[in-house]
């Protein structure tokens, strides 16, 4: 449906499920990483974190929201009238999400 | 404005949470001790603001959801403050779900 | 006594005359029931006859009249006095828009970008008049009734902060009508609305929502704008990760 050669979609496309990820499941992470676990309403021993299914959640959790980071301020530093340096952003923006996603796999692997 | 800082602070505090994380590789100690360390009071401040923020990104992007994704049901439409708090809803089921899972396996 | 008045500051700018636009204030009666409209048609008529702006049906269907009112953009027929009474009201032409004079704007890019998303049904193949009507249900015609309402008066255009950055962005009446054709069931053509997909298309946008916010017909074009945006990823991924798939 377009005339040019666009790879746009993919990039709404995860900045969309970032959103979604985030809407839905970062608020009661932050509280049990923020508030629960340091100030001592739950303890944890970090087993968890070695279940293979969990660290699947965790990649989800942290990568997608990255590259919805990564969509908007792409396009705020864009509207904010540095439209001249368009491509260096573009590798800044996406280009963190992508070495985001790459530190987080290699340390979910490591755990 | 708000909505671009709010995935800002999204996106730092998975960083944090990831770092965290990261602790377990350098052994239990570590990862105990850092977590201490979120207990001061600017960690603290960082994560209440971080909260906020994440609150706002949530109820705006229900209802940005709701413009979005038109719900039909039958032949009628339903109202879009009918498809946010559907939404709310399933955002409160969702939490309660991870907290209990966390509770179960945490160890 | 003497009868009340309010202050109308209105943008002037004559070309060839004026280097720049300049504001002119003039007080003008105020009346419980008029419209900043009726204050312009009270200025040209008894006071400056000099001024000059668009206007037709002063009710609200033709589109003609939009101005920015007190920085808001607005059809000046839609504007109560009362609404503004003591205070003075700033009348400026549409922004985002180059002014032609006075409080005319050069409306060409807005009509060249409807043009270009083919606003027609699009048939592979025409059905002869002898066929009969093409049939609709109410059900269809609900999926794309309400962006039918657009009147072009290009209020979405003065209000979106992407099109003031960017006049190459297709802008959301565009899109709005592109996406009316491509949810009608009668039409065909959605391949040939490309135009609506590309950087400039539905890409260029964020989803500030003014557009919606400012619309006196209740079109919505933010929603016509993000729904084309999961429609179009929907079909990317498609054709991405099934090339061999109907086009």
């Amino acid at each position: 449906m377009t005339t040019e050669k666009t790879t746009e979609p993919l990039w709404w496309g995860l900045f969309s499920a970032g959103g979604v990820v985030a809407a839905f499941l970062v608020p009661i992470h932050i509280v049990l990483v923020g508030f629960a676990l340091p100030l001592g309403w739950i303890s944890d021993s970090g087993a968890l974190y070695r279940i293979w299914w969990v660290k699947l959640y965790l990649f989800i959790l942290i990568v997608l929201p990255l590259y919805h980071w990564g969509h908007r301020h792409y396009f705020a530093l864009n509207h904010m009238g540095l439209k001249s340096m368009s491509k260096l952003l573009a590798v800044l923006c996406y280009g963190g999400a992508i070495i985001g996603t790459a530190v987080t796999a290699w340390i979910l692997l490591k755990v | 404005m708000l909505r671009e800082l709010s995935s800002v602070f999204i996106a730092l505090f998975l960083v944090v949470y990831l770092v965290q994380i990261y602790q377990l590789t350098k052994g239990p100690d570590a990862y105990i001790a850092f977590t201490q360390k979120l207990s001061s009071p600017g960690w603290i401040l960082f994560h209440v603001v971080v909260l906020l923020f994440a609150l706002y990104h949530s109820v705006t992007w229900f209802q940005s959801s709701a413009v979005v994704l038109p719900v039909r049901l039958g032949d009628r439409l339903v109202s879009r403050q009918t498809v946010t708090a559907l939404h709310i809803v399933a955002w409160v089921i969702i939490s309660l779900a991870v907290l209990i899972l966390f509770l179960a396996l945490k160890g | 006594m003497a009868e009340p008045t309010i202050t109308l500051n209105v943008t002037r700018y004559r070309p060839g005359q004026d280097q720049v636009p300049t504001m002119q204030a003039y007080a003008v009666p105020y009346k419980e029931d008029w419209v900043v409209l009726d204050a312009l048609n009270h200025i040209k008529d008894q006071m400056d006859g000099t001024l000059s702006y668009r206007w037709s049906c002063r009710m609200g269907v033709c589109g003609s009249c939009g101005m920015m009112v007190n920085g808001t953009p607005k059809l000046t027929c839609a504007a109560f006095l009362r609404d503004y009474y003591p205070g003075e009201i700033r009348v400026e032409p549409l922004v985002n828009f180059p002014i032609i004079r006075d409080l005319v704007i050069d409306m060409s890019d807005f009509l060249d970008k409807l043009k270009s998303v083919k606003p027609w049904i699009i048939r592979k193949e025409e059905k002869p008049v002898a066929r009969g009507e093409y049939l609709q249900t109410p059900a269809e015609l609900e999926a794309f009734h309400q962006f039918t309402q657009c009147i072009n008066c290009m209020l979405c255009y003065a209000a979106c902060p992407v099109y003031g950055l960017e006049p190459k962005f297709l802008g959301p009446a565009a899109i709005a009508l592109g996406y009316r054709y491509n949810m009608d069931s009668r039409d065909q053509g959605k391949e040939q609305r490309a135009v609506i997909g590309n950087h400039d298309g539905i890409w260029d946008c964020t989803f500030v929502g003014e557009c919606s916010v400012v619309c006196p017909k209740d079109v919505d074009p933010a929603a016509a704008i993000q729904r084309s945006k999961v429609d179009t990823t929907k079909n990317w991924f498609k054709s991405m990760l099934m090339p061999w798939g109907e086009r």
